[in-house]
């Protein structure tokens, strides 16, 4: 298996649940690849195991050939993270936030060119506790795009978004595979992942329910269709 | 070419100008960590209750009013905000970063000393004003204290935020700052009735405020008040290091 995230065989379990049992998968460069699964599949737990805020009990994951418990900060400013609650701080505003997030890079992404893109002007001098969710998400995909990352990953990036932002995020997106980048999003929507996805990994259970190229999981059936016929069977 | 951390100097000051703009340009925060020891070095100084002990009336209040500063900033201030951070997942998204869980606490570390070196400046310069005149030989000493008041309360102020939920966190903080003025922040603890007194001796309160008041006053260098300090500092960073959690 290569790729610049591996996941092998991946355990993690939280005092008598098991969130992740035994799931493989691997993305690679210029590629994105969705994450899907009900709540509770086990997805979450999975990609922070991959952003090395939780330990694995089993197997292994690496992101571009180092376990990322065990990271440096070079290797940290090679992976771009969206957390789905986001990790701002409530009091501050958008541009301070974003140009402090920035100094930790040596050659962060152009500021100003984010903050058009994603439309954060609009709202730079409102504070982050009274942003709405969409502004939020916006913020935090800049903040997550800063650092030209090789790899990024993306925890439910257009949750809250109307449709001309989640069209904008998604065009960032695909520009960020498109550059080489190795994108891994997490996400409910099925419309999000056909139309961003190289590959499609559906999670159940904890486990992986199936795994490859959008038209292979399809198997000439909707997305919709499989995901529901895979990951009911998983739940019985 | 591949993305690159900053150098980590770059990346503690940036964190720590971060914090401690965040620190200053909050008006609650601005309020009790430098607001309100100004109005108790005032309130202590024209009154002539309670009393502090023998010494310029002055210089006492000063002292005590420069140790409630290190109490609000690195302890209430600290863990109040470490604990909305935690909450919202901003110290999560943090160690993502090349700043990472080492260079944060570096971070906090450097913010809380910048707000203390304000309070330090209003502080004594309303001292001053109010007719404290703390001898030469006692200013090092003096810094000494604050230095190892901070380090103490610091890491006790982690441990709270990093292991109850942030409204707790609120609660509590506040409830403790009430609880150590008596406590020996303002008023020497052997001034305390009876057993009381040397509980407030052996409490990070009581021997940052008998430390720095001894170093102000007299200009001593109190060992013993500094082993206490040192002591809560080890002890808490200990516990902090074993029960802090990043996430909610």
């Amino acid at each position: 298996m290569t790729g610049a995230v591996l996941v092998r065989e991946l355990r993690r379990s939280f005092a008598t649940t098991t969130a992740v049992d035994g799931a493989s998968w691997s993305a690679s460069p210029g590629t994105v690849t969705a994450l899907l699964g009900p709540n509770g599949a086990g997805k979450t737990t999975t990609v922070e195991c991959l952003e090395g805020l939780q330990r694995p009990d089993g197997g292994s994951v690496q992101v571009l050939g180092v376990d990322p418990w065990r990271s440096g900060p070079d290797h940290r400013a090679r992976v771009g993270v969206m957390l789905q609650e986001g990790g701002l701080p409530t009091t501050s505003r958008p541009l301070p936030l974003l140009r402090h997030l920035a100094a930790l890079y040596a050659e962060p992404a152009p500021l100003d060119e984010l903050v058009t893109r994603l439309g954060i002007e609009e709202f730079a001098r409102t504070t982050v506790r009274r942003m709405s969710g969409g502004q939020r998400q916006r913020v935090a995909l800049a903040a997550a795009l800063l650092p030209h990352p090789d790899v990024l990953f993306l925890d439910e990036p257009t949750a809250g978004l109307d449709p001309h932002a989640r069209l904008e995020v998604w065009d960032l997106v695909r520009a960020e595979a498109a550059r080489g980048a190795c994108v891994v999003v997490t996400t409910h929507s099925f419309e999000e992942a056909e139309r961003l996805a190289d590959r499609v990994v559906i999670m159940a259970a904890g486990r992986v329910v199936a795994d490859g190229t959008l038209d292979e999981v399809r198997g000439g059936q909707s997305l919709e269709g499989v995901y529901f016929a895979l990951t009911t069977r998983a739940a019985r | 070419m591949s993305a690159a951390a900053a150098p980590a100097r770059h990346r503690v000051l940036a964190r720590a100008g971060f914090e401690t703009r965040a620190l200053l340009a909050n008006g609650e925060q601005l309020l009790v960590s430098v607001l309100l020891p100004a109005l108790a070095l005032v309130g202590l100084t024209v009154a002539s209750v309670p009393d502090l002990g023998p010494g310029p009336r002055a210089d006492l209040a000063t002292a005590g009013a420069l140790a409630l500063a290190v109490v609000s900033t690195a302890f209430t201030g600290q863990a109040i905000s470490t604990g909305f951070d935690r909450r919202a997942g901003v110290l999560r998204l943090l160690g993502t970063t090349p700043l990472g869980r080492g260079g944060l606490l570096a971070a906090k570390g450097v913010a809380v000393l910048s707000v203390l070196a304000v309070q330090v400046v209003v502080l004594g310069a309303l001292g001053l004003a109010l007719g404290a005149r703390p001898g030469a030989g006692g200013i090092l000493p003096t810094l000494v204290g604050l230095l190892l008041g901070s380090a103490a309360f610091v890491a006790l102020a982690l441990l709270l935020a990093g292991t109850l939920r942030a409204e707790a966190v609120l609660a509590v903080a506040n409830l403790v700052w009430v609880l150590l003025l008596g406590l020996g922040v303002l008023v020497p603890t052997d001034l305390l009735p009876g057993a009381l007194a040397t509980v407030a001796a052996l409490l990070p309160s009581g021997a940052l405020g008998d430390a720095v008041r001894m170093s102000f006053v007299e200009g001593a260098w109190p060992w013993g008040q500094w082993a206490v300090l040192v002591g809560w500092a080890v002890v808490g960073g200990l516990l902090t290091r074993r029960f802090f959690r990043w996430g909610d």
